[in-house]
């Protein structure tokens, strides 16, 4: 027998790739659950926060007398009684070295900035008695000017923060001639102006809350040494560090725990006012204090996302070439920075000129105060609005030039063979196939068919109007390279962390640092090491989210846990195949250069000796005989930090009907061919898209947080915030094709933000397109029927010319 | 306070409960069901639906005092001896969960959903499920599931290239 036939007996058939049915899923279907807001510790105590009612205003007086002596109140902690120890909510991302930011308490001191503020703390026996005592405390509010709209607000005053004297926090530009990535962009319009065309458009991005459907809850337990903090958090080891500097609590003394995560989508990466206040009431009163909020004051209080306001330029020859593109950004901050709020637009500077060849390209981000919730990250997060603006200009273009919108997209995208493609926002995109995906996609939709149905309705007068949106989308993902991050002034790495022990029984426990909320990693990761290791996938077991257990880590969000985390993941069990390796060696008596390791097996090669990985582990526990000066131990760690990100993409193409009597919209078809390079399960990425799909269709078509004009937030209920339900969406036609990453081992891209990225233009532009002949040119997202009604009126008003 | 008498997945109970105590709070603190989760504030999001004698409710939307002599089944009584109840063992089968929040009031919801129609179109499967929100499967999963347990035929139309049809 050949050593080559022996490897193809002796392996198993690879998990990677396997539609796995997931580990978690045992105890979510049969509720033996761990939300945060399910665990007790006797003698916990619980926290209500009185918010302000305002949006902006002065505070001159707290009595919280008559709440101190409601039932079952402990305590009322006030702005006064906390200003010396609350510290300041941190902003990790000054984007600038100028940057303006206020001070921002976890409990408003003198001055209240967005309507939801917390303005006190009640601490009670129960969480009822604390709600009951919330109504009890009276607070005088001197009202002051409130500034809402992005325009206005870069403009100010009024300001949103008196004593900043601007609400402009920072502005950051990218220039594709200075950076010496591509030409002068002013130079490429002016030159489209006198021979080319010229696309001007602004559009909005509107603002949505994140909506993850566990509201968030935290408990502290300040007996006993250490602080143990459990935190519906996608980011435990932020919460912990930031503990830590905030509060200056040794970080060696407090433990944080993510447990099982309802959802998080962004707005759960966050340091919250609500953890700082439920830790300084744990330490207040002695002992277990537990907060967890309602849905209201989820919507009111959690950080939203999006809220920009985009101004753009796209210049292109005649025949429809590209050549530059400027992207002029107002931002909305609402009130405070949170972690990474002022970063979120940059994260979208590298992503507009998508995957299009431009030869110059300007972005210039402006971040705005306004006295709403703080935004930050929500899926996507910036990249969704570049993408967004980008197939937009890309739409308009073609109908500009009366060319098909696929057609001018593939005479401007990148070619296959012409990857690594550096662009001209100065990132290098690792691999892709736009003509097979674009190819696979319009099959799958019957693109040819649509349209000629498309023609029959337009010439028949229907008053149902058939438009098709297209989508052919590519992001960054895998945050992040550390030194990347650096340089463009965020404060931490991008590195990710894990620790794979193989136990003497031979079972193998892997410690990640990322932190699961959803995305299946137990599952995952378990296919990873099982291959690995070759070892079964059900002897796999993954520990995450818990600080003690998981010591280091960057956690879960920016689609980097698989590309980054997983490759820790597969960095240490390689190192434990290596010192496995030297003791099987010195076990087997023969040079460690002579052993194959296959199917979790050490052999020697060209003999039937060999010895199993799990009797190495033993071997090393009981260190009776091992190699001289061998750390008794083949259990691993490993950081890995990537070189680059990976860029996925894929074409989205999408069946838009548009009654024009009712302006009512109908998704009727929704077919997406993403490329994510190489898939570890094809069952999760299928779940990934799929719930991608619904949010970034629920930005086009049903979602905003709308504030009356005294910032008061109006769809502060899921009543008022329209998060669709399964009646709202069809099911979706979702295929693959695959260019692996060439940035990491495992030749994955990142799949959770593909979908929401994707989705939102390719609805926006069927919209349009179905009713553009009709003279409309944009309809302001949510496409809500009475918003494309009167966009349909607006334009026959105009005689069709608008 | 008020005396009531409720069984809880086969278990009886007899408690003092304040009268505006919802019956989720009453399932959560007093009987420690915490498989029955709370997701709003409204109504809106179903996460904490479970059945009173058979038929689904939201716990969030009715009284304990209600449930004084009926039986109430949560998440956590479905499964029998060990083995799932088959809407559960499809949520798996189907990867029609991810986060899990929301699949305690999905499951008891869509068992309810095929008791009153055994065999549902995706649509009536759609329309069915419209009082409990998912913010992480997009929903094409569940409905999967749902189709999974309610026949064979079913499946093979969610893959229909039409869509959904409204």
């Amino acid at each position: 027998m050949t050593t080559t036939e022996q490897e193809a007996t002796s392996s198993q058939t690879p998990e990677i790739g396997k539609a796995r049915r997931r580990k978690e899923d045992q105890r979510l279907i049969t509720g033996r659950t761990r939300y945060t807001d399910n665990l007790s510790v006797s003698g916990m105590l619980h926290l209500g926060m009185v918010r302000s009612p305002v949006a902006h205003a002065r505070i001159t007086a707290v009595d919280a007398s008559a709440a101190k002596t409601s039932p079952g109140v402990v305590a009322v902690l006030t702005g006064a009684d906390l200003a010396g120890k609350q510290g300041s909510l941190p902003n990790a991302w000054p984007i600038t070295a100028d940057q303006k930011a206020p001070n921002h308490p976890a409990v408003a001191v003198d001055h209240v900035a967005f309507a939801g503020e917390v303005v006190a703390v009640v601490v009670a026996r129960s969480a009822r008695e604390a709600r009951d005592a919330i109504e009890l405390v009276d607070v005088d509010y001197e009202e002051l000017p409130v500034v809402l709209d992005l325009a206005t607000a870069a403009a100010g005053p009024p300001y949103a923060h008196p004593e900043l004297s601007t609400n402009v926090s920072a502005t950051w530009v990218y220039d594709s001639r200075q950076a010496g990535t591509g030409t002068d962009v002013d130079e490429e319009i002016a030159k489209a102006r006198e021979d080319g065309v010229v696309i001007e458009r602004t559009y909005r991005q509107q603002r949505l809350i994140p909506a993850f459907m566990e509201p968030r809850s935290v408990l502290v337990d300040p007996t006993g040494e250490q602080l143990t903090v459990w935190s519906a958090t996608q980011v435990p080891h932020f919460v912990r560090i930031f503990l830590a500097l905030v509060l200056g609590i040794p970080e060696s003394k407090i433990r944080v725990i993510a447990p099982d995560v309802g959802g998080g989508f962004g707005g759960k990466l966050q340091f919250t006012p609500e953890e700082v206040l439920t830790v300084l009431a744990a330490q207040h009163t002695g002992k277990p204090c537990k907060y967890t909020e309602t849905r209201s004051e989820s919507l009111v209080s959690g950080h939203h996302g999006r809220d920009q306001l985009q101004r753009l330029t796209l210049a292109a020859t005649k025949d429809g070439t590209v050549t530059g593109l400027k992207v002029d950004l107002l931002a909305n901050m609402g009130a405070y920075l949170g972690l990474v709020t002022s970063g979120v637009p940059v994260l979208g500077a590298f992503m507009y000129n998508s995957i299009y060849k431009f030869a110059g390209y300007r972005f210039t981000d402006t971040n705005v105060f306004t006295n709403t919730t703080w935004t930050d990250a929500y899926r996507g997060a910036g990249r969704p609005e570049a993408t967004f603006a980008i197939e937009r200009l890309m739409d308009d273009l073609a109908a500009e030039l009366g060319r098909d919108p696929i057609e001018l997209r593939e005479q401007n995208w990148i070619k296959h063979e012409e990857f690594p493609f550096t662009t001209v926002a100065g990132m290098t995109y690792d691999s892709g196939n736009y003509e097979a995906a674009t190819s696979r996609a319009k099959e799958l939709f019957g693109y040819d068919e649509l349209r000629a149905e498309q023609r029959h309705r337009r010439e028949s007068g229907d008053p149902i109007q058939l438009g098709i949106g297209v989508s052919t989308f590519t992001e960054m993902c895998g945050l992040a390279p550390s030194r990347v991050l650096g340089a463009l002034n965020y404060v931490g790495g991008g590195w990710e962390h894990a620790s794979v022990r193989v136990l003497p029984t031979g079972k193998v426990e892997v410690v990640t640092g990322t932190s699961s909320h959803g995305q299946g990693h137990e599952t995952a990761w378990s296919q990873i090491v099982a291959d690995r290791l070759g070892v079964p996938f059900e002897d796999v077991e993954v520990l995450h989210g818990d600080t003690a257990i998981s010591p280091r880590g960057l956690d879960t969000y920016g689609s980097r846990s698989l590309v980054v985390g997983g490759m820790a993941v597969v960095k240490a069990a390689d190192k434990v195949i290596e010192k496995a390796r030297a003791v099987a060696a010195h076990l087997l008596e023969a040079s460690a250069d002579d052993l194959e390791f296959t199917g979790g097996r050490f052999t020697v090669k060209g003999t039937d000796k060999g010895m199993a990985l799990a009797e190495t582990a033993f071997a090393a526990f009981q260190g009776h005989n091992l190699p001289d000066n061998f750390e008794p131990c083949i259990d691993a760690d490993a950081t890995f930090d990537p070189v680059d990100f990976s860029f996925p993409h894929g074409t989205h193409i999408a069946a838009m009907e548009v009654d024009t009597e009712t302006g009512a919209v109908k998704l009727r078809k929704y077919v997406c061919v993403d490329d994510i390079g190489n898939v570890v399960n094809p069952l999760i990425v299928e779940g990934q898209v799929h719930g991608g799909l619904a949010q970034g269709i629920a930005q086009a078509l049903f979602e905003e947080a709308v504030y009356d004009e005294n910032g008061t937030l109006v769809s502060g209920s899921f009543v008022d915030y329209l998060v669709p339900s399964a009646a709202d969406l069809p099911s979706f036609i979702t295929d693959r094709t695959v260019s692996a990453s060439t940035t990491n081992d495992l030749g994955v891209k990142g799949v959770g933000e593909a979908g929401t990225i994707a989705s939102t233009p390719a609805i926006v532009n069927g919209v349009i397109d179905a009713i553009r002949h009709l003279g409309v040119q944009d309809v302001v997202m949510p496409c809500a029927p009475q918003t494309v009604w009167r966009a349909l009126r607006a334009a026959s008003t105009k005689g069709g010319t608008a | 306070m008020t005396r009531i008498n409720v069984t809880v997945d086969g278990v009886a109970y007899t408690d003092e409960v304040e009268n505006r105590t919802l019956l989720v709070q009453y399932l959560r603190e007093q009987v420690g069901k915490t498989g029955t989760v709370i997701g709003c504030d409204t109504t809106n999001c179903g996460a904490c639906t479970v059945h009173l004698d058979g038929r689904s409710v939201k716990s969030c939307t009715m009284l304990a005092v209600q449930a004084d002599g009926h039986e109430v089944t949560t998440i956590e009584g479905l499964a029998q001896d060990g083995v799932l109840h088959p809407m559960q063992a499809a949520f798996h089968e189907c990867h029609a969960l991810q986060c899990g929040f929301c699949t305690p009031g999905m499951i008891m919801s869509s068992i309810d959903l095929l008791n009153d129609n055994p065999n549902p179109t995706e649509t009536e499967i759609r329309h069915g499920l419209e009082g409990n929100l998912c913010r992480c499967t997009g929903y094409q999963n569940i409905v999967k599931a749902v189709q999974h347990v309610a026949g064979g035929s079913a499946p093979a139309r969610a893959a229909a290239a039409t869509g959904a049809s409204s």
